[in-house]
C-alpha cells in the first residue's frame, strides 16, 4: 500500500494539520509501511461476521436533551480558558471574509 | 496552587543534574533538616499496608510522608517522571489526614497513600498536559471521577507524571516535555506510555500511580520497571476526566508495588459513574462475570497457555524467565492447558486501524479554539486550526490523526474500519472460547525487555511491536495484570495475566500466587 504525497497531503487537509513537504515525503513513507502491515486483516474473508463496538454489550445510552443552567464562575472560568477571549466571549479569527 | 511553571520545565531539560554514580546512592541517608526521620521512613519498602501501620502506629505523619516523597522527586529529577507537583495542595491533604489520626478517627482506604498521577487524568486546578505542547498552559477545571475517588478516599495526590503525548507510544519518549529516564538502567525506556506513572513507583518517589492503558500503556512500562500494573475489564472503571485517546480501548488502572495494592486502588475507583455511559454497573459486571467460573484456590484453577504468544522473534531470556515461572505454578497444584487463541495475529493490525481512527475523531477538539495553544499568525479561522495543529503537535500523534482519517475516509472505510471491527467480534469470541476451557491466561508482558533511548524513534512500525501481546486485553475488553518477573540483561521483566470479563477476582487471585504474596 502505497500513499503518494500528494494523496498525503489532501489526508493532512482533511485533518486541518499543515504539512510541509518534507513532512509529506516522510510521513507517507511511515504511514504507507504501516499500512503495509494493517492490510493483512485484507486476507480475512469476514463477511459473514458482524462487526463488534462495545464489548459490553452496551449500546445507545441516551439522556433527555435539555439545557441545564450553569452558575457564573464556572461559565466564566471556561470562559478564561479559551486563548483570547473578549467580554464573556470566546474571541475567533473572521470565519468569512 | 504549586505548579511546575513552562520555564521550569525548560531549566530542567536543558540542565539536567549529572548522573549518580553508583545504584546504592538512590537511598542513602540524606541531612534533614528540622523532622527527625526514622529509618521506617525507607519509601523504597512502603506499600499501601504498611504505609497506613507507620501513619498508625506514629512512626511518621501524613505530612511527613508527603514531604519525603517530595524530596525524593526533587532529588531525582534526572528521571523526568514528573511534569507538575502539587506540593502545597499535598501537604493540605495530609494535614488533614493527620488530624484525623489524632483525633483517633478510623482512616479511609487510602488515607494518606501517596499517589502520583499521569498527565492525561484531570487533577482540578493542576496543569494537565497530556504530554503535549498544545496543553502546555492547560489548568484542569474539574477533577476525574477516579480522582474525586482517590480523593475521597484519603490518597494523597502528589502531581502529574510524565507520558507519551496524548498517551501514543510505548517510550515516553513522545512526550513534548522530553523522555523519562527507567530507574532501572537509565540510558533505556522506562516503556510508555505511562512511563513516568511505572518510574514514580519503581524509584519509590511514590507508593502508587494512575496510568491509561490504550493497548498496553499501563502493563508494558510496568514491565519494564519492574512494577505491577493493571488494566481493568474495560468499562469497570469511569474514563470521565481521562483525555480520550482511543475511547472503545482506554482504561485508567493503577500502577503499584504488590497485587495486593492494586487491588486496592480498583476497588476505590471502579464502578459505575452517569458521566461514562460505558461504565458497567456493579449488578452488570456480576451478570457478565457468572458466565464464567470464578474458583479460588490454585489447586482449582486452570491457567491457559495461548501457544500464539510464545512466537519466533521473542527474546530468549524473557521467554526462559517466564516458562520457569509456569512450571513453579505447575508444581504448586495449579493446572496448566495449552490453549490456542487463533486470531491473535491480526490484534495488532485491528488495534493499528481501530486506535487511530477513534484518535482521529478525538483529537479534533485541539483546534485552537476554546483552550489550549493557539498560533495567532494565523491570518483566518482556517488556518488557524492549520497551524495551531501543525505547531502544536508532536509526530506521533499526527501520524496517527492522519491515518485514522484516512481509514475512515471514504472508499476505504470497509476495507479497513469495518474489517477491524469484524475481526474484532473474531478476537473475542477467541476468549470466550478459551474462557470455556480455563479460568485465566498467562504470556510474556512484552516480546523483550527495555530498549535503549533512541532506539527505535525513527521507525514507528518497530515500535507498535512493542504492544504485541498487550494489545489483545484492549481489543476484547478483558483485564489484565503485568507483575515483575526475574530479570534478563539487567532490566526487569514482565509476565501477563489476562483474565475474565470482570473477572478481576480470580485475576487478582493467581496474581498474588505468582509474587508469592499470601
Amino acid at each position: 500500500m502505497e500513499l503518494t504525497k500528494a494523496e498525503i497531503s489532501h489526508i493532512a487537509n482533511l485533518a486541518r494539520l499543515e504539512l510541509s513537504e518534507k513532512e509529506a515525503g516522510k510521513f507517507s513513507e511511515q504511514i504507507s509501511s504501516i499500512l503495509g502491515y494493517v492490510k493483512k486483516l485484507q486476507e480475512v474473508d469476514l463477511s459473514k461476521i458482524e462487526p463488534t463496538s462495545s464489548v459490553a454489550g452496551i449500546s445507545n445510552v441516551l439522556r433527555d436533551d435539555k439545557v441545564e443552567a450553569c452558575d457564573k464562575k464556572t461559565m466564566d472560568d471556561l470562559i478564561k480558558m479559551a486563548p483570547e477571549n473578549e467580554n464573556g466571549l470566546v474571541k475567533v479569527k473572521a470565519v468569512f471574509e | 496552587m504549586s505548579v511546575i511553571a513552562r520555564s521550569d520545565r525548560k531549566e530542567r531539560r536543558s540542565n539536567p543534574p549529572k548522573r549518580r554514580e553508583k545504584e546504592g546512592d538512590c537511598h542513602a541517608p540524606t541531612k534533614r533538616s528540622g523532622l527527625a526521620m526514622t529509618k521506617s521512613m525507607d519509601l523504597k519498602n512502603l506499600t499501601i499496608k504498611k504505609t497506613q501501620e507507620g501513619l498508625f502506629s506514629k512512626e511518621f505523619s501524613a505530612v511527613e510522608l508527603a514531604k519525603e516523597c517530595f524530596r525524593e522527586i526533587e532529588k531525582e529529577k534526572d528521571l523526568n517522571a514528573f511534569l507538575a507537583l502539587n506540593k502545597d495542595g499535598a501537604l493540605v491533604q495530609a494535614e488533614i489526614i493527620d488530624k484525623k489520626i489524632a483525633s483517633g478517627e478510623i482512616l479511609e482506604k487510602l488515607d494518606g497513600i501517596p499517589v502520583a498521577i499521569k498527565d492525561n487524568i484531570l487533577v482540578k486546578d493542576i496543569i494537565s498536559t497530556s504530554g503535549s505542547k498544545i496543553l502546555e498552559n492547560y489548568v484542569a477545571p474539574y477533577d476525574a471521577t477516579v480522582i474525586q475517588k482517590l480523593k475521597e478516599s484519603g490518597a494523597i495526590i502528589l502531581g502529574k507524571t510524565n507520558m507519551d503525548e496524548f498517551a501514543m507510544g510505548s517510550s515516553t519518549e513522545n512526550s513534548a516535555f522530553g523522555p523519562t529516564k527507567n530507574s532501572r538502567n537509565r540510558e533505556c525506556v522506562p516503556g510508555g506510555s505511562s512511563g513516568g506513572s511505572a518510574v514514580a513507583v519503581a524509584a519509590d518517589l511514590s507508593v502508587a500511580a494512575l496510568g491509561s492503558d490504550t493497548g498496553g500503556s499501563v502493563r508494558q512500562p510496568a514491565s519494564f520497571c519492574g512494577v505491577v500494573g493493571f488494566k481493568p475489564t474495560y468499562g469497570a472503571v469511569s474514563r470521565y476526566g481521562l483525555m480520550a485517546m482511543a475511547s472503545s480501548l482506554d482504561q485508567i488502572g493503577p500502577i503499584t508495588k504488590t497485587v495486593e495494592d492494586a487491588e486496592n486502588i480498583f476497588n476505590v475507583i471502579k464502578g459505575k459513574d452517569k458521566f461514562d455511559s460505558t461504565s458497567v454497573d456493579n449488578e452488570r459486571a456480576k451478570i457478565i462475570a457468572e458466565k464464567f467460573s470464578g474458583k479460588k484456590n490454585l489447586k482449582d484453577l486452570k491457567i491457559g497457555i495461548p501457544k500464539e504468544y510464545f512466537i519466533s522473534g521473542m527474546d530468549s531470556e524473557v521467554e526462559k524467565n517466564i516458562k520457569s515461572k509456569i512450571s513453579e505454578l505447575e508444581k504448586r497444584g495449579a493446572k496448566i492447558k495449552a490453549v490456542s487463541l487463533p486470531h491473535t495475529d491480526y490484534a495488532l493490525a485491528v488495534y493499528y486501524i481501530i486506535m487511530p481512527a477513534e484518535v482521529s475523531a478525538n483529537l479534533a477538539r485541539y483546534d485552537g479554539i476554546r483552550y489550549g495553544a493557539r498560533e495567532k499568525s494565523a491570518k483566518n479561522l482556517l488556518e488557524t486550526y492549520f497551524k495551531t495543529r501543525a505547531k502544536n503537535f508532536g509526530d506521533e500523534p499526527k501520524r496517527r490523526i492522519m491515518l485514522g482519517t484516512y481509514v475512515l475516509s471514504s472508499g476505504y472505510y470497509d476495507a479497513y474500519y469495518l474489517q477491524a471491527q469484524k475481526m474484532r467480534t473474531l478476537i473475542q469470541e477467541d476468549f470466550k472460547k478459551v474462557f470455556t476451557e480455563v479460568d485465566c491466561l498467562i504470556t510474556p508482558t512484552t516480546p523483550t525487555t527495555a530498549f535503549k533511548i533512541g532506539e527505535k524513534i525513527d521507525d514507528p512500525l518497530t515500535m507498535y511491536l512493542n504492544d504485541i501481546f498487550t494489545v489483545s486485553a484492549n481489543v476484547a475488553g478483558i483485564p489484565a495484570i503485568s507483575l515483575p518477573c526475574g530479570e534478563a540483561h539487567g532490566v526487569p521483566v514482565g509476565i501477563q495475566v489476562m483474565g475474565q470479563w470482570f473477572g478481576e477476582e480470580v485475576l487478582f487471585k493467581v496474581a498474588r500466587e505468582i509474587l508469592g504474596e499470601s
